[in-house]
């Protein structure tokens, strides 16, 4: 997988926010095999420098950081958090978050690809966290996107991939350009689903960080990436209406 | 009889003044050094919640705070007054109800309640909630009160604190030092770093609790800890971050959003205070007692300061004195001799 024109092994990223402890974290992100990380400027430290500490630690774990603009509402607040994440971590990637409502965090679109226009003109490559829909998408990769990561659910919901149908025309509609599931993914069930279904990866933090064994939860998503990945190579049978006996009718016994 | 051990200890914050307490109890001649000029000026267990309730942190903490939380619910009744065990209430809203079972899968030591269990123990909170958790083996304390205790119960050893005074381990005078000045001594542990975290006190005479309550909520831990004269502290922030400035609105608006959606009453209280200060924490966010030479650093007490600084001062007063037992037993065979 290439994001951006780096070659990335895992296709499992993940979140690194509220684990139970920075130690716990790390032994999930070496399990996990993840080889990006996404770290909120916002929620996890009020200011730049003082939250240097726990930066350090996941700079520590050898992985390539994509910063996000978690929690930013406006276009200018996301341009801004973008702008100070750049001088803090050192890099252009940036996973860009325009939230517009407080209940659901669901994208402000129109914001997104305001901001992602200003972004990328900027110097930015950005990962936008946005919905399914399709316009949505092409107007992200007009305004310069490379990447489109839209939701599988809400964040934090857990629920899984809540429209298949439009990821899946996602999906047809953009092959050539990676897609990465991010948000509302629960179990590795849901990550192996998204990667059947031809996406490039998937994004989670709080399926793993708050289970009650996060290592081993990190663990559990390693396989079920690779395992949807190798599905979805291995070109799976459609679905059918009418059973399809898998041995073979003829020359049965006839008792008749 | 053999001279007093000489022990300095650095800084009156809970670990400073929990493990000059036990060493004085033992026997030791103590002095504390206090930067600021009175107990909590500068210790962040001034902002302390003060519950003692291991089995709730469990919920994201190691195992080793039951242990340790088992020592401090024997340790604060016979140092201090104004323990009250009488559990812990969880609840979350009925929107988020997927929290309190996931809670309770985390958790041990409580019991299932529905609505009525929960207005039985907190009457106030009658109607509002259909289904909570008790932790009923828990306590709390007023943790201002019982450092303002310790502090007493240390002079009546034979203690005294010096307080205004900045002194670094290895220049503290003594036969052996204790270094529990937190996150003051980072330099001592290049993985020591700060966690900040913002509370409030007000006051309202309009609702009574009769111990901690902690309300679920996906985005902020949130719980309420009942104090003498209608206050209540609600707390508390967890940011990665040592920054040391006064509260951010945000973290404000969404404490208060919390009690609000607790009870609507908390509407109508006084704020009368807001704080913020910085936890010292360690990368698994446990605690550590550290013997270098003549200095035992006790240090990274997080989130539990007070419930577990009863079980490094006992570690911290066993590096320096010896096991208890065995001083027990010096202690017998002297008066043999």
């Amino acid at each position: 997988m290439e994001l951006y024109g780096v070659k990335i092994g895992s296709r499992l990223l993940l979140g690194t926010a509220q684990y139970p402890s920075p130690a716990i974290l790390a032994d999930a992100v070496r399990a996990s095999g993840a080889e990006i990380l996404t770290v909120s400027l916002r929620r996890e430290s009020g200011r730049l420098r003082e939250g240097q500490d726990f930066w350090g630690l996941i700079a520590g774990l050898n992985v390539k950081v994509l910063p996000n603009t978690a929690g930013c509402h406006s276009v200018k607040e996301a341009v801004t958090t973008a702008q100070m994440a750049r001088e803090v971590f050192g890099t252009n990637w940036l996973k860009l978050e325009v939230i517009g409502e407080a209940d659901t965090l669901q994208p402000d679109v129109f914001g997104l690809v305001e901001a992602a226009r200003i972004l990328t003109e900027d110097g930015f490559e950005v990962f936008p966290y946005t919905t399914e829909d399709l316009v949505v998408a092409e107007r992200l990769i007009d305004a310069g996107c490379k990447v489109l990561m839209p939701w599988g659910a809400p964040i934090g919901t857990g629920m899984g991939l809540n429209n298949v149908y439009g990821l899946r025309s996602l999906r047809a509609h953009f092959p050539d350009v990676p897609l990465v599931v991010d948000a509302g993914i629960g179990k590795p069930s849901h990550a192996a689903a998204a990667l059947e279904l031809g996406y490039d990866a998937v994004l989670l933090n709080t399926a793993v960080a708050k289970a009650g064994d996060p290592v081993a939860m990190a663990g559990a998503f390693k396989l079920a990436v690779e395992a949807g990945r190798s599905a979805y190579l291995a070109d799976p049978i459609e679905p059918r209406d009418m059973a399809a006996p898998s041995t073979p009718v003829f020359g049965r016994a006839s008792l008749a | 009889m053999a001279a007093q051990t000489r022990v300095t200890v650095l800084g009156a914050g809970v670990a400073g003044l929990t493990t000059a307490v036990e060493l004085a109890e033992r026997g030791a001649n103590v002095t504390v050094l206090e930067r600021g000029s009175r107990v909590g000026e500068h210790a962040c267990s001034w902002s302390a919640g003060g519950m003692l309730a291991p089995w709730c942190e469990r919920e994201s903490a190691e195992e080793a705070v039951i242990e340790g939380g088992g020592v401090a619910l024997n340790w604060w009744p016979s140092h201090v007054d104004g323990v009250v065990r009488q559990g812990t209430l969880v609840v979350a809203p009925a929107r988020d109800n997927a929290e309190l079972a996931r809670f309770a899968r985390r958790t041990s030591r409580f019991e299932a309640l529905d609505g009525e269990g929960v207005a039985a123990l907190e009457p106030d909170l009658a109607g509002r909630f259909r289904s909570g958790l008790f932790f009923p083996d828990e306590a709390h304390l007023d943790p201002r009160a019982a450092l303002a205790g310790l502090e007493s119960r240390l002079a009546a050893l034979g203690g005294h604190i010096r307080f205004g005074v900045e002194a670094e381990a290895d220049s503290a005078e003594g036969d052996a030092v204790v270094d529990c000045r937190g996150f003051a001594a980072r330099a001592e542990f290049p993985d020591l770093r700060g966690v900040r975290g913002e509370m409030l006190v007000v006051r309202t005479r309009e609702i009574a609790f009769q111990r901690p309550v902690r309300l679920l909520h996906p985005r902020i831990p949130f719980y309420v800890v009942p104090r003498a004269d209608g206050l209540f502290m609600l707390g508390a922030t967890m940011i990665e971050s040592a920054e040391r400035r006064g509260p951010v609105v945000r973290s404000v608006v969404d404490l208060l959003n919390a009690a609000y959606a607790l009870h609507p009453a908390f509407g109508e209280a006084e704020i009368v205070e807001t704080r913020a200060d910085v936890r010292p924490a360690f990368p698994d966010n446990l605690p550590r007692v550290d013997t270098r030479g003549r200095v035992t650093y006790v240090n990274g007490l997080y989130r539990h300061g007070f419930l577990l600084s009863p079980a490094c001062a006992r570690a911290a007063a066993d590096a320096v004195l010896g096991p208890k037992e065995m001083s027990h037993e010096a202690d017998r065979e002297r008066r043999r001799a």
